[in-house]
């Protein structure tokens, strides 16, 4: 499967998203922001980090930059868009995805272990993942997620929710939500669940040695359902 | 404005020195000079009361590739892989303005690193802060928090330990140090030494701004009332640019276009220009009307006082400036060829087509005033004599709960969680153990490094504090299964100028340089923070060591978790009872006087050996140093991070149960052994000849002492978990 990361200037996350899909298979490759295009892909990441220092709003000046439009077209085309981090909040403001990402609720950059309840799988992420509720890693300000009524109820009847913040047992309320994300969000898809945004960071969990190894999971199961 | 003895006195120049000045010019400078002057004589930039006692330092060994006196030192940790590490103060800018002042010294510490070519893979920072009742203290520890991270964070280099401390002595100097660690490949490491004429002077980075003028000065004086009027000598830090930057040298850095490169840290243009043209034995000239500035009309002084953040200047090879713009175009950095090297062995400035200042370099470096200023030995306190009735009323397990939630014992994660301590994926020991572990990207080795402070041993025996210390460092990176390779320090000290304080400082030096040079563990960077007193109140003496260690396989590296119910716990080392100085006696007994415990270096390289050796061995599963708070406060933290109980012996023979549980003696460690293992283990530690004690065994969800202890580890946790949040809230 060919990945391409893109790197805006400020990412600092692209590194890590190259590692975690190379150690799985994926034959990846660096985008430049100021690239014209992209190289022929199965999948676009947006990677974590501070794209454009953050300036204006978490994300904004990325989703202006002059690579975005090819992830757009890629995107309306069926492509797989994964953003994670700074790459959901980029999503956001391309409009590919709803609603925005607010500071977190106490104010505090949080980076810690969380569980995440995975909440629908049809499809290409999630399809026959082995697990419901995954251990993954948070490192954000802005990661507490919010949106309309009317944009929460159109991502619940079409089944947009990715993951919610849940307990290890899988419980979602107000203590095993670490930002104050409304409805415990942690990930949305677009209506043709292929662009996926997510503040958890799969490539952080590779390995044992690491903070967790459910990111494998996540990784291996994209790959499965390429094949 | 004309240069009189009073406008040089405004600038933080003694009397004596403006005389000095006239006389080595054999004229009077004009203002912009004595600007460079003054920036160049400081305390903080040329060391003049510490110069004489650092160079006793021990600062050589077969792993040392550079020593003080680059941006960082250098360390070999085999495969043609070097480690670059430096510590650093930004204890004046913080207490003035605490988000700024902190971030940028996380900013200055990481320039410091890349500059030699390495990429940062971990930060650290000790930071000190006063008396929690103190009405400055919680918004000093909120804004310098969200300062460090917001810096690291945004650069993306995982901050992976840390020490935090509260003392009254800190009210009106907190202290915020930095460290960084890098990663360079030996043979690619660049310097600061100028080399050859008329090679072109580059600067990059951000613009020149107004900002931080005078910085280097602030920062060596002491505080009065009037600290508000100083916000404007506080530098503002821009994280982005600084990636931007980090990543446009290192680009830079693949081939061989850099002759030198040096930040323009502290005292901006004028001290990174001096020194690499001092080093080179060459002149500079600066054409000052090239700088890139962001405001109108700035005065060739301001230029060259200037401390804006996130610029660099580079002596670079001739006809590469266009392969060098393209890289610094691509990342949006301004460049400019400001000067040239030349054989003046002056610094020359052009401002306007016209000169405006001309200053022999050696007048500014080498001839800067060196003080052999008056100091005086602090005696060694004499033993206390506890009255042991007194204990009896204490009960062990209100004590273990009243010291676990110290203010300086309990658990920072309130801190910790707003770092990014997991970017770039190598991160295998997370802030809370004894030190932090990140792998050397792509191979089977780890780093491990920690940062230690002992204030209050240090004030009441400098010379057994400097070398505790030391100590101290070198038993946190043990204890996760690192060997300890060399050490950084950050010198943080009272007014120079008052004896008493000189005296701390010279013999704290004189027990690190003991301790380092008998462990063979050698300083190679570090900075000192003389003047941290504001209105005659100086800070107790607070050197901080930051340590580096190796763990050539990675999977070998220790955490202090209890692992496994039915494992032995043993105590390794001797525990003679030493309750002066510990926290006991100040928590319970409200006891300050006394000596600190002794240090015994032969116990300390041979125990630790010993440690080492098992853990190489695979024998041990767990393994935590025993500091502050003693072997009962060490045994809980295991506890509480393995979330597992233990059974404790009856431990026949104890003179004195509060002393033995609470005493503060050095070179001891606690580790936990499978029951399979045991036999080698008593093996290597009668090989060694060191003393053990038989504490216990991990069982059930409680601590147990005999009837004295019977406490819930959930209970434990508690108290020492929630402390620093719940005090941050209220």
């Amino acid at each position: 499967m060919r990945s391409s990361v893109i790197i805006f200037p400020g990412s600092n996350c692209d590194r890590d998203m190259d590692v975690a899909l190379k150690k799985f298979g994926f034959n990846n490759q660096m985008v430049w922001h100021n690239d014209q295009s992209i190289p022929k892909s199965d999948l676009i990441v947006l990677p974590g980090g501070f794209s454009y220092g953050d300036y204006l709003r978490c994300g904004s000046i990325a989703s202006k930059s002059k690579i975005i439009k090819s992830v757009i077209d890629f995107a309306n085309s069926g492509g797989l868009v994964l953003g994670i981090c700074n790459g959901f909040q980029i999503l956001t403001e391309t409009g590919l995805l709803n609603g925005i990402l607010q500071q977190n609720k106490f104010l505090n950059f949080i980076c810690s272990n969380v569980y995440v309840k995975v909440k629908d799988k049809q499809n290409k992420y999630f399809k026959d993942l082995k697990k419901d509720v995954l251990e993954l890693h948070i490192a954000h300000n802005e990661g507490n997620y919010f949106c309309s009524d009317d944009e929460l109820k159109s991502l619940e009847d079409n089944s947009q929710i990715a993951v919610t913040y849940c307990g290890v047992d899988g419980a979602e309320n107000e203590k095993t939500n670490p930002n104050g994300a409304i409805k415990n969000i942690a990930g949305i898809f677009n209506r043709n669940k292929n662009v996926l945004g997510m503040m958890p960071h799969p490539e952080r969990m590779i390995d044992k040695y690491l903070s967790g190894e459910d990111g494998s999971l996540f990784f291996k199961n994209i790959l499965d359902n390429f094949k | 404005m004309e240069v009189t003895e009073a406008v040089a006195i405004d600038h933080g120049l003694k009397k004596e020195e403006f005389s000095k000045i006239c006389e080595l010019l054999k004229r009077t400078p004009n203002l912009t000079e004595l600007a460079i002057f003054s920036a160049m004589w400081n305390e903080h930039c040329s060391y003049k009361s510490s110069r004489k006692h650092l160079k006793k330092m021990h600062t050589k060994g077969k792993q040392v590739i550079q020593g003080p006196g680059e941006n960082a030192g250098v360390i070999d940790i085999g495969d043609d892989d070097a480690i670059v590490f430096k510590i650093e103060s930004h204890n004046h800018p913080s207490f003035i303005e605490p988000y700024q002042g902190a971030a940028t010294g996380v900013g200055g510490i990481m320039r410091d690193v890349f500059t030699m070519g390495a990429r940062p893979i971990a930060n650290l920072n000790s930071i000190h802060f006063g008396s929690p009742q103190h009405k400055k203290t919680r918004n000093l520890l909120r804004g310098v928090v969200k300062g460090i991270g917001g810096y690291g964070n945004c650069i993306g280099v995982p901050t992976i330990a840390g020490q935090t401390t509260f003392d009254e002595s800190y009210n009106g100097n907190i202290l915020v140090n930095a460290m960084t660690l890098g990663l360079v490949n030996k043979n690619k490491i660049f310097y600061s030494k100028a080399a050859g004429l008329d090679k072109p002077v580059i600067y990059v980075g951000s613009k020149t701004g107004r900002d931080g003028i005078h910085g280097a000065s602030m920062a060596s004086a002491t505080f009065d009332d009037k600290i508000e009027e100083k916000k404007p000598t506080v530098q503002v830090g821009d994280p982005f640019t600084e990636k931007l930057l980090l990543e446009a040298c290192l680009e830079l850095m693949a081939d061989n276009s850099i002759i030198a490169i040096q930040d323009m840290g502290a005292a901006g243009l004028t001290s990174s220009s001096v020194e690499m043209a001092s080093k080179g034995n060459l002149g500079i000239e600066l054409n000052l009307s090239e700088v890139p500035c962001r405001e109108e009309k700035m005065t060739p002084y301001e230029i060259m006082l200037s401390e804006s953040q996130e610029r660099m200047l580079i002596v670079l090879e001739k006809g590469k400036e266009e392969h060098a713009k393209k890289i610094f175009d691509k990342w949006n950095l301004d460049f400019a060829v400001i000067g040239k090297t030349t054989n003046s062995k002056k610094i020359e400035l052009i401002f306007d087509n016209k000169k405006v200042a001309e200053i022999p370099i050696d007048l500014l470096a080498e001839n800067a005033p060196i003080y052999d200023r008056p100091w005086k030995k602090t005696k060694l306190p004499q033993k206390l004599k506890f009255d042991k009735d007194e204990f009896k009323s204490l009960k062990l397990s209100d004590c273990l709960k009243k010291i676990l939630s110290n203010s300086n014992i309990s658990d920072k994660k309130w801190i910790w969680d707003q770092y990014d301590h997991t970017v770039m994926g190598d991160t295998i020991q997370k802030p809370g153990g004894d030190a932090g572990v990140v792998r050397v990207h792509g191979t089977d080795k780890a780093v491990a490094a920690s940062v230690d402070s002992s204030a209050l041993y240090c004030f009441s025996h400098p010379l057994t504090g400097g070398k505790q210390i030391v100590c101290e460092s070198y038993r946190n990176l043990i204890s996760v299964g690192a060997k300890p390779i060399a050490i950084t320090n950050c010198l943080n000290f009272g007014n120079p100028e008052k004896e008493k304080n000189m005296g701390e400082f010279v013999e704290c030096v004189e027990g690190i340089t003991e301790a380092s040079k008998y462990l063979d563990f050698p300083v190679v960077s570090g900075n000192v923070s003389f003047y941290n007193e504001t209105k005659d109140k100086g800070i107790k003496p607070t050197p901080t060591i930051g340590g580096v260690g190796l763990i050539s396989d990675y999977q070998q590296m220790l955490t202090m978790d209890f692992k496994t119910e039915g494992n032995l716990v043993y105590v390794i080392g001797k525990t003679d009872g030493h309750l002066d100085q510990s926290i006991f006696a100040r928590e319970l007994l409200n006891e300050k006087k006394g000596p600190p415990p002794t240090v015994n270096l032969f116990n300390e390289k041979n125990i630790g050996a010993t440690i080492l050796d098992l853990s190489r061995k695979n024998l041990i599963v767990s393994c935590h140093d025993v500091s502050l708070g003693g072997i009962l406060t060490a045994v809980s933290k295991m506890c509480i991070k393995g979330k597992k109980g233990i059974k404790i012996n009856s431990l026949k023979g104890l003179t004195n149960k509060y002393e033995y549980f609470f005493g503060e003696d050095q070179a001891r460690y606690i580790i936990e052994i499978p029951k399979a293992s045991l036999k080698k283990v008593k093996e290597i530690l009668n090989k060694y000849s060191v003393h053990f004690d038989e504490l216990g065994i991990i069982d059930g969800n409680s601590i147990k002492y005999n009837a004295d202890i019977n406490l819930p580890i959930e209970e434990l946790a508690d108290a020492h978990k929630y402390w620093l949040k719940k005090y941050m809230d209220s």
